[in-house]
């Protein structure tokens, strides 16, 4: 097994570096791409946007998703937008300077060369999309609008009312269902990935369960694309779909792939406060709502009075106040963990304390009721929905919740995992958000990974792949791994114990939530590392599940997720155990300054942590990729 | 959004009649069941996470619904609920539906989406793949990755963007076909047609589109459009039948123009 991870960062000045690799890079000669064929796990911006240019480029794609449509991957939830350093404000922005704020929003956690690379390639993916037909909003003189966007100071954010996600994912479905019609993608849908199979050191195949006939089944091909999303559903409670999970990447994990800074979460400060124990999940409000949007409690503990009896002067403006030059438009990091104290201290409003107000009073005021409307207008409606309030009349209540996962697979410049011919692409990789990640890049990151780098780096693969015949899907290799997941399900549903998938995951929820939520310390991480193998052995034994395995069994589907999660939560709880720095959306209370800051250690964390699997029952090797910053000096990240 | 009335301390009292079918080839029915500990502030979904509960702990087969995001966007969730697609509240799906839209003692009949074309996977789950073909038929703007010209080249008006974004916004939930007398999809496909007919980037291939889109949604077994509006009526983003209209408009032109659908028969059943 390796015992380095190597990130193949080529060599040169920064900004040539990509151009440079482009033109190493070994081609595939465009005769022979369609001999090679690729399985892309994953339908959201990142796995769309690569099969669909992958068969554009003449590869044969196979592409699944667990969901009974493409379109429907969680990339669709996204609100607020994606960032492209275009420029067209005339504001001063530039490839550098969305270079610079990337790597410093990610308080120097995140490898520079990935992260100039994705600002180079911004701007080509807000071209794409306007080609593709994405109704980006547009000013009246017909040209594209922007806004500025959570901890951006320029207007670099490209939206679609509130529905960015939506527009970008049907303009990468809409791309994938020509590919589909033209028969050079072959879609699978409603069929959940159950392991990856490695033959000879090369990922070779992925063994699948069809959902509705229970059939499982495995396929081959030259080179396996995990595009599978993040892991915030590991805390029960997120703003993440019901479906969304780790086994695709935790799979893949435990056949040797190295798994990347677990412990970087990020915790999205505007989303709506729990109201009770029946919440499966919470629903995030675009943070573009800061933009007009101004938090506040009030300034005295137990202050239980309607906002209308709260004078001006006893409320307090905790971001306003405490970061002056960013103010209400603080980094997602510092903007959650200013709620998460001022609620601590009693502050907080709404059904037990567990909330801040975001008041739209004084931008109705300035800019009109009616521009409020055609800003927020479906925010303030789906609020109304969820809560039954009216938050033109009344503030919103927000609470901080968990959002985006920056770690993910480890893998190198090329996207590639250190198993050869496994590539990972969007949130399901650790590469580009470093401890924290800035509003409006995932969209940025998935379409970048997907339309304009991977298509480059997989061919680079595959034109030196060794010339002999793809071994069949009677190799033993495949036999085994489908024996395995064979095996897996019958335990899952012959255990016939007392208690369901949902109350295991929400015991881990609670564990994961408190003890390595918005603020982490050693003893909680102890104890969470204490609790969470004790439940996964209450699970292998007191499970219970009905129906059968040879139909569409949505308990079964669960079980299998739940069970991962409470592999998966122990990894994430061990690398916040050993990072004993705060960085990023990892406050680890021991590490801050006198004014509670979150305080790196430069000295000794400077690396990426890559978590390799030992086999069951052993502690993972950790594997340190160093972090070199030639370019940027790295500094204690300020907002005030 | 009907009245809302206190929960107990036993929690709200609602009787679910749920449509339970093991699978395509076995004949459904109703089911009756009362799930305990009901809250005001749960979602109608949640509800049924709560039935599957009890279900599971009596060794029985849980509820097949669809859904995913619970946040009212991805277009998974699909219920008709008391015979209304999406249930009680306007320009909203099932997942944002909440328990304070039912009155306590309330009997709610629950069913998957009845039409030819959605044919009953299990329970509530139905089949929607045909709404990929009509996607597939030319639900898109044939344009490679790489050598898009700069976003601002092509100046859209903003009224001409807006009313894009106003047919853009279909989640593709299926609720206007199930919703309509018919089974048909013209709300759906329509929809998808003039949010890129009406950009000049999709006008190069407006004609085919139309055609090709029209005559997918005819071959997957919807129904033609009557104008009844009963669409409009349920769709979960109010997309309005002013969009049919307009696709009628540009289906007509296109055949004025002396075009034909470009797929044939076989092509628009692999697509």
């Amino acid at each position: 097994m390796a015992t380095t991870l190597n990130s193949n960062i080529p060599s040169g000045p920064l900004a040539q570096k990509w151009d440079k690799h482009k033109f190493d890079m070994k081609l595939v000669n465009p005769a022979n791409k369609r001999k090679y064929s690729v399985i892309v796990v994953g339908t959201g911006l990142a796995g769309a946007s690569a099969a669909a240019t992958m068969s554009e480029l003449g590869y044969n794609v196979q592409s699944f998703c667990f969901q009974d449509s493409p379109r429907r991957a969680h990339s669709i939830a996204a609100q607020g937008g994606i960032n492209g350093a275009k420029n067209y404000q005339n504001d001063g922005d530039s490839v550098y300077r969305l270079f610079y704020d990337t790597i410093k929003g990610g308080d120097f956690r995140a490898r520079e060369a990935n992260v100039y690379r994705l600002a180079q390639v911004s701007v080509n993916i807000i071209d794409q999309c306007v080609a593709q037909g994405v109704p980006f909003a547009r000013e009246y003189g017909g040209l594209l609008a922007n806004r500025s966007f959570g901890g951006a100071q320029v207007s670099r954010t490209f939206y679609a009312k509130g529905q960015t996600g939506q527009q970008l994912l049907l303009g990468a479905y809409s791309a994938l269902s020509r590919q589909i019609a033209k028969g050079s993608v072959t879609m699978h849908p409603r069929t959940e990935m159950l392991d990856v199979v490695i033959i000879d050191g090369r990922a070779r195949g992925i063994v699948t369960r069809n959902l509705v006939t229970g059939k499982i089944e495995t396929h081959v091909a030259d080179a396996v694309v995990l595009a599978t999303g993040g892991y915030g559903n590991v805390y029960y409670l997120s703003t993440n779909a019901q479906g969304c999970n780790v086994s695709a990447t935790y799979r893949a994990y435990k056949k040797g792939a190295a798994f990347a800074n677990p412990c970087y979460t990020q915790i999205h400060p505007t989303c709506i406060p729990v109201t009770g124990d029946h919440q499966s999940k919470l629903t995030l409000m675009s943070e573009s709502l800061r933009n007009d949007g101004r938090v506040w409690v009030p300034k005295r503990a137990g202050d239980n009075r309607p906002v209308s009896q709260i004078p001006e002067e006893e409320r307090d403006y905790f971001l306003e106040r405490k970061y002056p030059s960013f103010g209400n438009l603080a980094p997602r990091d510092i903007a959650s963990r200013s709620a998460k104290e001022v609620c601590d201290a009693g502050q907080g409003v709404g059904p037990g304390g567990l909330g801040v107000y975001l008041d739209f009073a004084e931008a109705t005021k300035r800019l009109g009721h009616k521009t409020i409307v055609e800003r927020y207008g479906n925010l303030f409606q789906m609020y109304n929905t969820i809560t039954g309030e009216n938050a033109y009349e009344v503030p919103m209540r927000i609470y901080p919740a968990i959002h985006y996962t920056m770690g993910g697979l480890w893998v190198d410049y090329n996207l590639m995992s250190n198993i050869p011919g496994l590539f990972c692409i969007g949130e399901a990789n650790f590469s580009d958000h470093g401890a924290n990640r800035l509003g409006a890049s995932a969209l940025m990151q998935g379409l970048s990974d997907g339309y304009f780098v991977l298509p480059y780096t997989i061919g680079n693969y595959l034109a030196q792949m060794p010339k002999e015949k793809r071994p069949g899907l009677d190799h033993a290799e495949f036999k085994k791994a489908e024996a395995d997941v064979q095996a897996q399900i019958k335990t899952l549903l012959n255990m016939k114990g007392k208690r369901s998938p949902r109350s295991f995951h929400h015991e881990l929820g609670k564990i994961m939530w408190e003890k390595c939520g918005m603020a982490r310390n050693h003893a909680g991480l102890a104890e969470a590392l204490q609790k969470i193998p004790a439940l996964r052995e209450e699970f292998w034994q007191n499970l219970n599940l009905t129906g059968d395995s040879n139909n569409l069994n949505q308990s079964l589907e669960y079980a299998g997720r739940v069970a991962d999660f409470l592999e998966f939560g122990e990894l994430l709880c061990l690398d916040a155990q050993t990072r004993t720095e705060s960085c990023g959306g990892h406050f680890r209370e021991e590490s801050q300054t006198p004014d509670g800051e979150a305080k790196r250690d430069d000295e000794n964390f400077s690396f990426v942590s890559g978590w390799m699997s030992q086999g069951p029952g052993k502690a993972p090797e950790l594997v340190k990729e160093p972090l070199v910053y030639e370019e940027v000096h790295m500094s204690q990240r300020s907002y005030k | 959004m009907t009245t809302t009335d206190s929960s107990t301390a036993q929690g709200k009292k609602i009787t679910l009649r749920i449509w339970r079918q093991p699978n395509a080839q076995t004949a459904g029915s109703f089911v009756e069941y009362q799930p305990k500990g009901l809250a005001d502030d749960m979602s109608f979904l949640e509800m049924l996470d709560i039935l599957n509960e009890e279900l599971l702990a009596r060794g029985e087969d849980t509820v097949s619904f669809d859904h995913d995001c619970r946040e009212g966007i991805c277009g998974s969730c699909s219920l008709m609920i008391n015979g209304r697609a999406h249930g009680p509240n306007e320009g909203c799906t099932t997942c944002q539906v909440h328990l304070r839209s039912f009155r306590d003692g309330d009997t709610i009949t629950v069913e998957p989406w009845r039409a030819r074309a959605f044919p009953v996977i299990k329970d509530l789950v139905v089949d929607r793949s045909a709404f990929d073909k009509i996607i597939q038929a030319g639900g898109y703007i044939s344009v490679n990755t790489g050598g898009a010209p700069d976003g601002n080249t092509i100046p859209v008006p903003k009224l001409i963007s807006d009313q894009a974004m106003d047919a853009a916004q279909c989640i593709g939930c299926g609720a206007c076909v199930a919703a309509c007398k018919n089974g048909s999809a013209m709300l759906f496909t329509s929809a998808k047609i003039s949010h890129l007919n009406l950009l000049p980037q999709g006008k190069a291939e407006k004609d085919e589109r139309v055609l090709n889109m029209i005559a997918a949604h005819d071959h997957a077994g919807f129904g033609a459009c009557s104008n009844t509006n009963s669409c409009e009526a349920v769709c979960p983003k109010e997309i309005p039948v002013t969009f049919i209209a307009k696709a009628n408009r540009d289906y007509a032109w296109a055949l004025l123009k002396g075009k034909q659908p470009t797929l044939g028969q076989k092509e628009v059943e692999s697509a």
